[in-house]
This record gives structure tokens, sequence and C-alpha cells, in this order.
């Protein structure tokens, strides 16, 4: 039998992400992949899997899964949540091994794992060591659920599905864990740079985007945040003649509302885009549920590329941290 | 060659894109420079250019930060303006069967009306035109193609629907298109193709790729039905020739 963990329930839309589809937006194709990158690094890393290896991405709740393998080593990085593990024999969850998040464990052929509630995060990542035997669709694993590509089926996982593994057993080796836990950066102000179509707002609006408190809308998603605060308001109408878009950009339609294109952002569109949230800073907006503050700031794209060359300096540096423990 | 830039706009597009602008209207000859850049680009291979897409007015370059910046893209790609390209570059034309039969042609009749034509005169315009695909957005695979003549201009339907299917031939403002997969839509449906403008198991996922040409060819329903019972077993390539000149 090959090995797989089973689905036995979903959670709210678990899907599979890995390093985004690269060289198909000419085409029309998002690049997808996590929300939250930086979870799906250190999760990999965790289990000693290559950055970018497919993982789960798990919103809002996790799945319960059951291991079809003899064993597999998992991670989860992200979320106010532990994994609970069930042994095979055991009728319920209460007496279930808890491991948090931030560490590997290894689990052991029909032991049952789960994720409930991933607390105040949006999104965290749980990670298998060796990856999740996925043919990769238009070079990857990333599930689009709008174009019902990669991942399993083109869509989020469901009941009874069974996620291939490349590995039937988990390697021999120490377990490891985070040096320090992955702060979410709830209350951390979001980067903009100004434009690509700064010039279509009054200055009175780009003042207002820089010194307003947003909150995030219920109508919140992979592809798109909706904000809830101060409109703003066009200096020369709402249509452009469609241009391409990019993961960050805030586009404002004609109601004056802001949106945040997220990583399945269309490729192309065809509204004022007022400014862009820097890379740094989409896994932070990624983390964020709706409902919570956001408080923009801009800085400038050179000051932009060198807060992106830090932060994955430091996640360089946490990965080369990384403990190993003997547990249980 | 031109000037192209001192007329080219380079704007930001955050820390991982940069936006070539070259005008702020459709237009076929802006259009043909955003696509000469994208080829000099593509072909130049900039160190940390990860991909390009081609729209109405303007190149967007997506860069990795890690081994690239803006102000050094905007430095070479100003050198690739100036440097300017005479190469040709080889384009495509499609011959797209299409059936305006009413029962695949669902707005057909109210474009009619709402142009003052009969049906009849619809069809023949939208089968004259040999279309200029601008570029490819929205959803994959659905090309942006113009111009349609005059006397079928019309705004986007008031509701849009919530679900196109794939294969709908459509028309809105100046611009025709096919949904490659079922999508919502706000276009007005004046056909259908059986052609799949999509296949991400495909060498070339989307048929279409900007600076193709685009001509329809009316078909029957029988028709219709028989090229998708050959499309479906794979026995059917569409027509196109490519012209280097």
């Amino acid at each position: 039998m090959s090995a797989a963990l089973e689905v036995i329930s979903p959670g709210i839309h678990t899907t599979m992400q890995d390093a985004r589809r690269i060289g198909f937006q000419d085409i029309g194709v998002p690049a997808s992949g996590p929300l939250d990158r930086i979870s799906l690094r250190l999760a990999n890393a965790l289990v000693g899997n290559p950055p970018g290896t497919p993982a789960l991405e798990l919103l809002l709740t996790g799945p319960t899964l059951r291991v079809l393998a003899e064993s597999a080593r998992i991670a989860l990085v992200g979320g106010g949540a532990n994994i609970e593990i069930r042994a095979s024999n055991a009728p319920n969850f209460s007496g279930a091994k808890i491991v948090p998040a931030g560490r590997s464990v290894r689990v052991v052929r029909d032991e049952v794992l789960r994720i409930t509630s991933l607390g105040e995060w949006r999104c965290a990542c749980l990670a298998i060591e060796g990856g999740l035997a996925i043919r990769p669709v238009l070079g990857s694993a990333s599930t689009y659920v709008r174009g019902a590509l990669g991942g399993l089926h083109g869509r989020a996982l469901r009941a009874h599905d069974n996620l291939p593994l490349n590995l039937n057993a988990a390697t021999e080796r120490d377990e490891a864990a985070l040096s320090q836990p992955l702060l979410p950066g709830f209350e951390q102000v979001i980067r903009v740079v100004p434009g690509p179509q700064a010039d279509y707002f009054t200055h009175a609006a780009m003042q207002t985007l820089l010194s307003a408190e947003y909150s995030l809308s219920a109508q919140s998603d992979r592809m798109g945040y909706r904000l809830d605060g101060p409109l703003l308001t066009h200096a020369r109408g709402y249509n452009v003649v469609s241009d391409g878009i990019v993961t960050g950009s805030i586009q404002v339609p004609g109601s004056g509302q802001p949106i945040i294109l997220m990583v399945d952002n269309q490729t192309t569109g065809g509204y004022p885009k007022i400014a862009t949230v820097i890379s740094a800073d989409i896994p932070l907006l990624g983390r964020r549920k709706p409902g919570r503050k956001i408080r923009f700031a801009a800085v400038d794209v050179a000051e932009a590329e060198a807060l992106r060359r830090q932060q994955e300096a430091d996640i360089e540096r946490q990965c080369t941290l990384i403990i190993t423990t003997v547990h249980d | 060659m031109n000037t192209d830039s001192t007329s080219a706009h380079f704007l930001p597009a955050g820390d991982t894109a940069l936006v070539v602008e070259f005008g702020d209207r459709i237009d076929r000859e802006l259009s043909e420079r955003v696509l000469r850049l994208g080829a000099q680009v593509r072909k130049a291979r900039l160190a940390g250019v990860i991909e390009t897409v081609a729209t109405f007015r303007s190149l967007l370059v997506h860069y990795d930060p890690m081994r690239t910046s803006n102000a050094h893209l905007i430095t070479a790609i100003r050198s690739l303006l100036d440097e300017g390209s005479t190469e040709v570059q080889p384009r495509r034309r499609w011959r797209i069967p299409a059936c305006y039969d009413p029962v695949c042609a669902p707005d057909l009749a109210d474009v009619a009306q709402r142009s003052g034509l009969t049906t009849t005169e619809v069809v023949s315009l939208h089968c004259a035109c040999r279309f200029h695909v601008y570029m490819i957005g929205f959803v994959p695979g659905y090309p942006y193609m113009g111009d349609l003549p005059p006397a079928l201009v019309l705004p986007r339907r008031v509701d849009p629907r919530v679900r196109v299917p794939a294969g709908s031939i459509a028309i809105a403002t100046h611009m025709t298109a096919i949904y490659p997969i079922d999508s919502p839509g706000g276009w007005h449906l004046i056909g259908t193709t059986p052609v799949r403008l999509f296949d991400p198991g495909a060498a070339r996922p989307a048929l279409l790729s900007p600076g193709d040409s685009v001509q329809f060819e009316p078909i029957n329903a029988s028709e219709l039905e028989r090229l998708r019972s050959a499309v479906a077993a794979g026995d059917y390539s569409v027509p196109c020739e490519v012209i280097t000149a």
C-alpha cells in the first residue's frame, strides 16, 4: 500500500502550496503559493525538506488526518495551534499527545493527528518530510482553486481524500525545533510603495491611506482582501486601461473601498492601483484574519528591496538556528 | 528605430515588479511596442527577471529582489529601448471555428437589436475581422482581441453572469474574447467555439499569445458537435499559419 495521509476532516480550506507557479502569468495564470511563505519555509526546514517543497496550507482551522504509512515526520508553523496526536487505539483525543507549532514530530501508522482552530491566525503550514507526491501542474503543486489547477484535483481537501506521500517512513533522526517562535506581527504597520497609479488619486486619498486605520473585511480570501475604512477618492476616474497586477497591489474600484490583491491575484486588471504592499509584508497580511486592524506606511522601492533582502537573511539565519531535540 | 526610451515611463509595482508604460490607450501601435519590448527582455535574459506580462499599454516585469533591483532593471531596459529591435517576431494567424447558431449564442439577438443590425449582419461583421490578440488576462488563457468594428461596440452587460461556459465567444466595448474556462463574465455571448483555449497539460497551455491574430470561421450546430468530439478525442488542431514577415 502506498504511503498517504487520509483526510478524515479537511478543515475550512486546506490546500497544497509550494514555491509559487512561476512563468505563466503572461497567459493569465496566477502564481498562487502560500499566504505566508515564511511559515512554509520554516515548516519545510523543520522536517528537513528543501525550501519550496509542497506542503499543506491551513486556513482558520486545520484538518484531521490518519497516517497510512509506516511513519511520517510532520511540522506545523504559524497558527496559535498545536498538533494533537491520538494513538491508533484511542477512542478520542482526550489523552492525545500535544505538539506545539514550531517543532517536528514523528507519527506512526494509524495514529490520527488533528489541528483544530488556528486561534488568532488566518493561516499555518503543515509540512511532511519528503513532501507530498503530487504531480506539478505548470511547474508547481500550488493549488489555484478558481482555475482548478494544481494540488489535489485543483481543489481544497475533502473528507476521504488520500494525500500521497513520497516517503513511507520518516528518516531516523532527532526531532527539530525553532530556536524562537514565529511571531505573527499582528500589530506591525504594513509598508507600501506608492504607485503605479498614485496619480489617479487625490493627494488627500494618499494621505488617508497612509494615516487611517483600516480593518480587514470578511470578504477576504487568497485572491484579495477588501478593506473597511475611509474611502479613497479618485482624481481621474476609476477605469484605467488594463495593466498588470502583482501580489500586494492595492486596487481601488469605483466604490473607493481598497482591495489588496493577495497570492491568487488575477494577472491583469482595470482599476487604478494606488500603492503596492512590499513583498516582505505579504506574510504579515497573510496571517491576519477578518476584523484585524491595518495601518499603512510608505517606503520607496530601494528600501522595500532592502527590507526583503534583510528578511530573507533573517529567515536563513532562523533555519540555521534550528535546534535538535530528542523528545519522547 | 524609434525613441521608445523617451516615451516609456517606469512605474514601481512594489519591490518585485516594475511597469514599463507606453501610454494609456488601447492602440495597435502601443501594443506592438509592448510586445517588442517583451521579446527583447526575454531574449536579453536579464539577471533576476522572472517573467513579463504584456498588457494593452505596458509591460509588467516581475523580478526577484534578491538578484536584481528596480534601479538596475530600469537602466538595463532603457538601453534595450534605445537599441531598439529590428527583429521580426513570428506571428500566428489562427482561423477559429465559431458557431453563431441561436442555441449557442444567447445574446446574439440582443446585440443585433441594440446595434440596429440583423443577427446575420452581426455575424458577418464579426467574421470579417482579423483580430489582434492584445493580451491574455482575467482568467488563464483569456484573450483580449480587437478591435471590433464600431457598429458592434457596446458596453458590458448590466448584469454579469455568474457562470459563462468555456468556449463562449463574447464581445464588449471594442473587444472580443473567448472564455477558456467556465467563469463569471459580463460580456455579451454571441457564439461558441469547440476549440480549447487553455489546457494545462499541453506543451503550450494557452492556445493564443499576445501578438497573434484571429479570424472566426462560421460553422453550423452539427459541425460544432462534430468538432467538439474531435477536440475531445485529440483529433483536431486549429488551423494556423505562421507569418514571419
